[in-house]
């Protein structure tokens, strides 16, 4: 827990209240972009930027206690993954890559359960960006191209040593 | 209606990129970049684009985020010094170039609105809209898209983002492993 690092305490309130928002708006955007505008790639993107906004406040410990770095890589490598083996099952079951193998019916329209597989793959694709995009943020304030306070201070006695 | 308030919009953002070009302040031009994604997101808005206008809001508050951080805590904020005299013949040239390319392919273009894919018969994009419900059950027609008819392009995508990912955290890696202290 960064309690001197990270912005000031509004900032800090202000994260503690909107985090969840901003992950369920993007959850939301990501389960339910077959009926709705969005889909797995923006609901990731608004789903990481909570976590961004974590670390902005707080300081990348803190988002690691939300996200560990271990979780996030395993996070991504299982997006991937599942829509690959989404793929590869419409293969197995169907015959053809990428088959809508779980398939629709038109009593089933406009319900969530409407569109087969295209609502895990939402889902897989949504946390696949979401920890990769994480993980790039986290690894470049890592490099001190991004950090706040104690980065910037051991960019400066860096450079007041010859 | 839809027309006049696209152009004004455009116009906007190029005056939005021009200030980008020409301000000596590093964070102001950051700022006129951000202006010009937040204008273009509003541009997919009243094209009928919504999941197009999403994503390049999301995607245009990260990059504007990751590149302010980065501004600020670079000390070297404001640039000096005037440009080239060859760089401005060759941009002006390339200007000229690119205005009599477009100038010519302008009568070739589609009407304004119109699809542009479905000139020949039996295009697939009118099986998209038409039938993309009944075949997919996805009530959203571009997720449709996305996810079944052109899922090979997602798959495709979805890799290329995996590669690079890969790539920045093994470059980056190798940096930060030299100071372990720092691998927070």
């Amino acid at each position: 827990m960064a309690a001197e690092g990270g912005m000031s305490l509004v900032v800090k309130t202000v994260t503690r209240w909107l985090k969840g928002l901003i992950f369920l708006f993007g959850m939301y955007i990501m389960i339910y972009g077959h009926l709705t505008p969005g889909g797995g790639f923006a609901g990731g993107v608004i789903c990481a930027s909570a976590f961004i906004l974590i670390t902005l406040a707080y300081g990348a410990p803190e988002a690691y206690r939300h996200l560990p770095r271990g979780a996030a890589e395993k996070l991504d490598s299982f997006g991937a993954l599942t829509f690959l083996i989404i793929a590869l099952l419409g293969l197995w079951f169907a015959g053809v890559f990428f088959r809508n193998f779980i398939g629709t019916s038109p009593e089933s329209h406009f319900r969530l359960t409407s569109a087969g597989v295209i609502v895990p793959c939402n889902l897989a694709i949504g946390l696949k960006v979401l920890s990769s995009l994480f993980l790039v943020f986290v690894m470049l304030s890592a490099l001190h191209i991004i950090v706040s306070g104690e980065g910037r201070r051991r960019i400066e006695r860096r450079r007041h040593t010859p | 209606m839809i027309v006049e308030l696209t152009a004004g919009l455009i116009l906007l953002m190029i005056a939005g990129a021009l200030v980008a070009i020409e301000t000596r302040n590093l964070l102001s031009a950051v700022v006129s970049v951000g202006a010009v994604g937040y204008l273009l997101s509003v541009a997919f808005l009243f094209l009928g684009a919504p999941d197009i206008a999403i994503t390049q809001i999301v995607v245009e508050i990260l990059c504007l985020v990751i590149l302010i951080r980065a501004t600020i805590s670079r000390d070297l904020t404001s640039i000096s010094g005037d440009r080239e005299l060859i760089g401005l013949l060759a941009s002006l040239a390339l200007l000229l170039v690119v205005t009599v390319v477009v100038i010519l392919t302008a009568a070739y273009f589609p009407e304004f609105g119109a699809a542009v894919m479905d000139r020949v018969a039996g295009a697939p994009s009118r099986t998209y809209l038409l039938d993309g419900l009944e075949k997919t059950g996805a009530a959203n027609s571009v997720t449709a898209v996305l996810l079944d008819f052109r899922a090979y392009d997602t798959l495709g995508e979805a890799t290329v983002l995996f590669c690079s990912i890969l790539g920045a955290l093994t470059v980056l890696r190798r940096r930060a492993r030299k100071k372990p202290e720092e691998d927070a």
